[in-house]
């Protein structure tokens, strides 16, 4: 390291049993390619791809088979070539056992691939280099697979001060960044250069978890050699303590700036950006080769007897990857993820996908059924492991008691869901499905409010439209009568100039001003969650609603106990 | 998919989990009461040893009757160990040659209406052991006076003291903050507290002879407690440090009416207060600056109740009164969030 790096802790952490070591003794293997690829054409968070394909087509390898859709959307491509056998729903990598479209593909054996261009982004409008990473289909591979090229922006002031390079991995039993770094150092850096370049960012800083010693050597390595080729230092490496979250973004960000990057806030307008080292790579192959991500590195860890990591074709089936490395026979599910934050998957069927960095395959034995929950003693264990300093047996006492307001005093919202909570727990509460559960209810009342809120406007106009054509009426019924001529030129100038009469000027602006005030309501009542949001917000919001009934389900044995 | 599944989904991450559970919690309490128990055996008797036993029985008991009328599991709750830890604080803070029906009512009380009644485990807002001292000190004032002289431990005669069978007046002193007390508001102002410390032979070199020792183990269980990471630091600092401020403070105004800051602290409660009684977590404050409040404000309400009161020890009303306050002080206490502190801050 070329100089100290003064490092900020985060509060809180947990430090569970890493179980790394089974998976990082041999290299990363190619995973073959399996008879059929199910890719799902909603990979990333935002907005469902289009498919651009039908059955029957020949798709070569790279071809883009689903367009993006919207502001926050990302590409998804042809892991390999042959035909496509169908479009259809399929079961996602998903816990809650949902169906969505893909895209079916039998492999022709060739793996012939699209032609491949550099993208030459120098040239390019930093919009159409967007534009290019977003159609390549790259986004954040450290698991929360946000569409990369919206990140790529400086923000404001058209400058970064850091940008911030993830190889912490944090979960226990995943290793797939730790052998990417170890293996493909050397492209990685390549990758954030392209990055920093895009961004304007002064310095680079790398933070891995000191549990890497050879991962940390070998992009030591790395950034040396470009920093001498720029002839500078501006690339460090920093080998960060091993506590878990210390991978989560605002946590490495904390500990290697000092700045916290409150939620809801974009780390841009704090001088931070923050990859995972995974997507540094993808960015390099998109960039410098013209290879969209159709591949990537999973770790599969757990009980199997070779745990390994593979760099795997999105729409391998994970049972697919998991008979490669032998599970015991013992076996009873397949986690996407690690352990702490993991998906439990409906089926080993599903397929892997950009978020996939892991499969992991469990067992009783390995993740015994957690005993009974008791009740919550407010040992405050929860609070000090509580990364995010929040109070979490707060939030769960609210949230149990569906005092979702009260909840979200405690600020609900700030959970990061890392579960270090209940996993120091004595009395064994599931807290983060209470806060799933939690946060899902108030994004589905608030959407509920925002009809209603649609629905009471519509309604008080209509009271004001029917008001006028009251009086309309009027007017003409009047208009008929000789005698009645007079009075209707009257009622007539009244509709046109809409304060005749003191009374009539006065029942308008009662209404006019309780239109306001609905207006007004309803502005106060959503600046925070449903209007204005950030793209990384409205991004949550829909991760949260597709996981809304789910969790609705899974919390109701719990409320319904000891009520 | 299948109900089976369906049941399989409710374990969501994390998968796997520290091992931990309230049990354990409460074992290690009780585990650090024990030198505090040795000594209490050495100086005063083998009388406090029965008083465990009673109260521990009668609180499970007491507690499986009422979980099987509140058609709670009972293995489960029933080894939690927190009815043990509620037992055990009352026999330590009763008398230990109170009559065996004293400390059983007492623990009735405790287990029935100071916990279940308010929920069970985790619900309840006042210190179950607490309000079990309150109440009797309340309607037995005589009895919960009586204390085994030091150096008296005679244990046939405390095993009949307990079970009333002999009078008990031979064997019995006042604790020295109780002699004090009596001395300074009963002998009109002629007593100074030199005098009344330096003529009872109740009271030793600093906290009460004897009681010095016992503060001493409990104090040596509430460090291990500290090391474990079960308690943390902030009630016990602030309670002993505001009790010493406070005591401090008003000896050096006028040292013959007020009693010295070690003897407050040693004597009495004070200690396995600080790290066993003011630290339950249940009815306390719970956020860090919380905690200083919590256990700043018994410190500060225990001197003024023994200082001016007409009970010998303040410490139970004074934590059941900020038991009331806990709620407000937590949420006048809430901890900055991430991203919401000022400035840049370190990590704490
Ligand atoms: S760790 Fe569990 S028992 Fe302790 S305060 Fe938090 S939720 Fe309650
Ligand atoms: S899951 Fe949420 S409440 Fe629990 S420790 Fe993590 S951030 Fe805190």
């Amino acid at each position: 390291m070329n100089a100290v790096q003064r490092l900020f802790g985060f509060h809180g952490g947990v430090k569970p049993a890493y179980n790394k070591e089974a998976s990082t003794g041999l290299p990363i293997a190619v995973a073959p390619t399996p008879t059929l690829l199910v890719i799902p054409l909603h990979q990333s968070i935002g907005g469902v791809p289009r498919p651009l394909v039908k059955a029957g087509d020949r798709v070569l390898k790279g071809q883009r088979i689903g367009g993006a859709d919207g502001n926050v959307s990302s590409a998804v491509h042809a892991s390999t070539s042959g035909s496509v056998v169908a479009v259809e729903m399929r079961l996602m990598p998903h816990t809650s056992g949902l169906s969505a479209l893909c895209v079916v593909i039998e492999p022709d054996g060739c793996d012939e691939w699209i032609p491949r261009q550099p993208f030459d982004f120098r040239s390019a409008t930093p919009t159409q280099t967007r534009d290019y990473l977003r159609d390549a289909g790259v986004v954040g591979l450290g698991g929360a697979v946000f569409p990369s090229y919206l990140k790529l922006n400086p923000g404001k002031t058209g400058k970064l001060d850091t940008l911030v390079l993830n190889g912490a991995e944090c979960e226990p039993f995943i290793t797939c960044d730790d052998l990417l770094m170890r293996e493909r150092a050397e492209t990685i850096i390549k990758g954030t250069l392209i990055m920093r370049e895009m961004l304007s960012a002064g310095q680079v800083l790398i933070g891995i978890e000191d549990n890497k010693p050879e991962a940390i050597a070998a992009m030591e390595v790395a950034a040396q050699a470009a920093n001498q080729a720029a002839g500078d230092s501006s690339i460090k490496v920093v080998s960060v303590p091993t506590r878990y979250p210390a991978g989560g973004a605002k946590q490495l960000m904390r500990v290697l700036t000092g700045i916290e990057v409150p939620h809801g806030k974009r780390s841009t307008d704090y001088g931070l950006q923050c990859f995972n080292v995974g997507t540094a790579y993808a960015i390099y192959e998109a960039i410098a080769l013209g290879q969209p991500l159709i591949s990537r590195i999973v770790t599969v860890a757990g009980n199997v007897e070779r745990a390994r990591n593979y760099e795997v074709l999105l729409g391998t089936p994970m049972r697919d990857l998991v008979a490669l490395c032998g599970p015991r026979a013992d076996s009873d599910r397949v986690i996407m993820g690690g352990p702490m934050m993991g998906l439990r998957m409906p089926s080993d069927e599903v397929p892997v996908v950009k978020a996939a960095n892991c499969v992991l395959v469990g067992s009783k034995q390995l993740f015994p059924p957690p005993p009974p929950e008791m009740p919550c003693i407010r040992c405050g264990e929860c609070a000090k492991a509580c990364p995010a300093d929040l109070q979490p047996f707060e939030m769960y006492w609210f949230s149990r008691a569906k005092i979702f307001g009260k909840a979200q005093e405690y600020n609900l919202f700030d959970c990061i869901e890392c579960g270090c909570c209940a996993y120091v727990c004595p009395s064994r509460i599931p807290l983060v499905d209470y806060y799933r559960f939690a946060k899902s209810e108030i994004w589905a009342r608030e959407v509920e409010k925002e009809a209603a809120d649609v629905a009471r406007e519509r309604y008080e106009f209509r009271l004001l439209r029917e008001e006028r054509e009251k009086q309309e009426k009027a007017a003409k019924l009047a208009a008929k009568t000789a005698a009645g001529r007079e009075k209707a030129a009257a009622a007539l100038a009244e509709v046109e100039k809409p304060a005749v009469t003191p009374e009539q000027d006065a029942k308008k602006a009662l209404i006019a001003a309780a239109m306001e005030r609905a207006r007004e309501q309803k502005a106060q009542a959503h600046p925070e969650n449903t209007i204005n949001l950030t793209p990384e917000q409205q991004a949550e919001v829909e991760a949260i609603e597709a996981r809304r009934a789910e969790i609705r389900e899974m919390a109701k044995p719990h409320l319904r106990q000891d009520d | 998919m299948t109900r089976q599944d369906r049941d399989l989904f409710v374990n969501n991450s994390p998968y796997f989990l520290q091992p931990a559970s309230v049990q354990s919690v409460m074992l290690r309490v009780l585990v650090a009461l024990l030198p505090g128990i040795a000594a209490y055996v050495w100086f005063f008797g083998a009388a406090i040893l029965v008083q465990i036993a009673l109260a521990s029985v009668t609180a499970l008991a007491a507690e499986a009757a009422m979980l099987k009328l509140r058609g709670k599991p009972l293995m489960m709750f029933l080894g939690d160990g927190s009815a043990l830890v509620t037992a055990w604080l009352i026999a330590l803070t009763f008398p230990s040659i109170a009559p065996w029906w004293l400390t059983v009512l007492g623990t009735l009380l405790a287990i029935i209406v100071a916990k279940h009644l308010y929920g069970g485990l985790g619900q309840n807002p006042f210190n179950p052991a607490m309000v079990a001292f309150a109440l009797m000190i309340v309607a037995y004032p005589q009895l919960m006076s009586q204390w085994p002289a030091a150096g008296v431990t005679d244990f046939a005669g405390q095993w009949q003291a307990i079970f009333g069978t002999r009078e008990i007046d031979a064997m019995t002193m006042a604790t020295p903050l109780d002699a004090l007390r009596t001395a300074l508001h009963t002998i009109e102002a002629k007593a100074s507290v030199a005098s009344v410390l330096g003529s009872n032979p109740a009271i030793g070199s600093m906290g009460g002879k004897g009681w010095e020792w016992v503060a001493g183990g409990y104090l040596l269980g509430g460090l291990w407690l500290l090391q474990q990471r079960i308690i943390t630091w902030h009630m016990p600092a602030a309670f002993l440090g505001a009790l010493f401020a406070i005591a401090g403070i008003f000896s050096l105004i006028d040292n013959t009416q007020f009693a010295g800051p070690l003897f407050h602290i040693l004597g009495g409660g004070a200690m396995i207060g600080a790290f066993f009684i003011v630290t339950d977590p249940v009815s306390g404050a719970t956020t860090p600056r919380g905690k200083l409040i919590f256990a700043a404000g018994v410190a500060v309400l225990t001197w003024i109740i023994r200082t001016f009161g007409a009970y010998p020890d303040g410490i139970a009303f004074a934590i059941l009164l900020m038991n009331i306050a806990a709620p407000l002080i937590d949420m006048y206490t809430q901890p900055p969030v991430f991203g919401h502190k000022d400035g840049k801050g370190g990590s704490r």
